[in-house]
């Protein structure tokens, strides 16, 4: 099974020194069974999975631990620093998640309020710059602003990551112009993270030209996680080879596609 | 009299006081002279699958837990990776 669209057909998805296939990343969370992850990102295609930072229950042992049912040789474990406040919080969970000893990689996020988990900018940028000068490749969960997109790029950010809509919400690409604008305008890759819903969000998300999109409640909740997951898979590819390949102008008026010439009297 | 060196662990468990101390934030108590090993196996926990700080101090070694001795008012928390966006 394909993976991804035909290397002839695309060029290399680098992110921080990394090759990988795929252009969709996806989340372990909420899904209804552990067995039920495992199949849905094998479906997926994705080769970089995303992982929290939690207490482990300690009445319960080992059995909640993701890396009981996803093999860390086969993934790409992405630590995240979901629901931290601040810059501080934020970094203590990047450093935990380094010491597990599998990547210097953290999809850092800082958030400013709860109740849409928009990030708190300032924070942001703040945990970006010390994590990145000790030698993190931090991947920066930001919203749809180009400012605060260079200003992460300059904070050394190796990857901005725009959202399309606020996490879990599912509302899709809100304002696919700012995520154009900035995908434009970096230098580093833009991987579009958290809001989209469906198969057609993720293809118009990746027609505008971003690097890949990291997706999790959109493969979770649907009703069948796996079908959603290939769905996903194709949806990104083709997204991705429609951008490359250029659509049409637009027009206001219809233009025939067959001759209008030879016809009868 | 025996020395110190030749008693037993649960010689000396009678005559020291235990350790209390806080476990992912609850109290906890252990045995004198516990280590973060031996809290570790009280709980079937996998070094090798677990980050610790002790005392916000993130423990990079994690084959040394054997080595690090647990004293009253320790703060300890053990991580894990779950599931997550």
């Amino acid at each position: 099974m394909a993976t991804a669209a035909e290397p002839a057909l695309d060029t290399p998805f680098v992110v921080a020194g990394r090759e990988f296939r795929s252009r969709l990343m996806v989340g372990t969370g909420k899904y209804a069974s552990n067995d039920q992850m495992a199949r849905a990102i094998e479906a997926s295609g994705a080769e970089v999975v995303t992982v929290a930072v939690r207490r482990v229950n300690l009445d319960r042992t080992k059995e909640e631990g993701v890396l009981y049912h996803l093999d860390p040789s086969r993934y790409f474990l992405l630590a995240n620093t979901a629901g931290c406040f601040s810059a501080d919080e934020a970094m203590r969970y990047a450093r935990l998640a380094r010491a597990a000893g599998f990547n210097e990689w953290i999809k850092l996020e800082v958030i400013g309020d709860g109740d849409t988990l928009l990030p708190d900018v300032a924070g942001l940028l703040e945990a970006t710059r010390a994590l990145a000068s000790e030698g993190f490749q931090v991947l920066a969960y930001t919203n749809d602003d180009l400012i605060t997109a260079l200003r992460l790029e300059d904070a050394g950010a190796a990857v901005v990551m725009p959202l399309a809509s606020p996490i879990g919400s599912g509302l899709g690409l809100l304002n696919p112009y700012s995520i154009r604008t900035i995908k434009h305008r970096l230098g580093v890759p833009v991987i579009v993270d958290a809001g989209v819903g469906t198969a057609s969000d993720a293809c118009v998300t990746m027609e505008q030209g971003v690097d890949g999109i990291l997706m999790n409640t959109a493969l979770a909740a649907a009703r069948d996680p796996v079908r959603m997951a290939t769905a996903m898979r194709l949806a990104v590819e083709a997204g991705r080879l429609a951008f490359l390949a250029g659509r049409m102008p637009r027009r206001e008026v219809a233009v025939p596609s067959s001759p209008t010439v030879g016809m009868l009297d | 009299m025996t020395t110190t060196a030749a008693r037993t662990r649960d010689e000396l468990a009678g005559e020291a006081a235990p350790i209390t101390l806080k476990v992912n934030g609850e109290p906890a108590c252990l045995a004198p002279r516990s280590t973060l090993g031996d809290l570790l196996r009280s709980h079937e926990l996998d070094p090798r699958l677990v980050v610790i700080e002790h005392n916000r101090v993130i423990l990079r070694d994690r084959g040394g837990y054997d080595a690090v001795a647990l004293t009253d008012g320790d703060l300890i928390e053990i991580v894990h990776f779950v599931g997550g966006g």
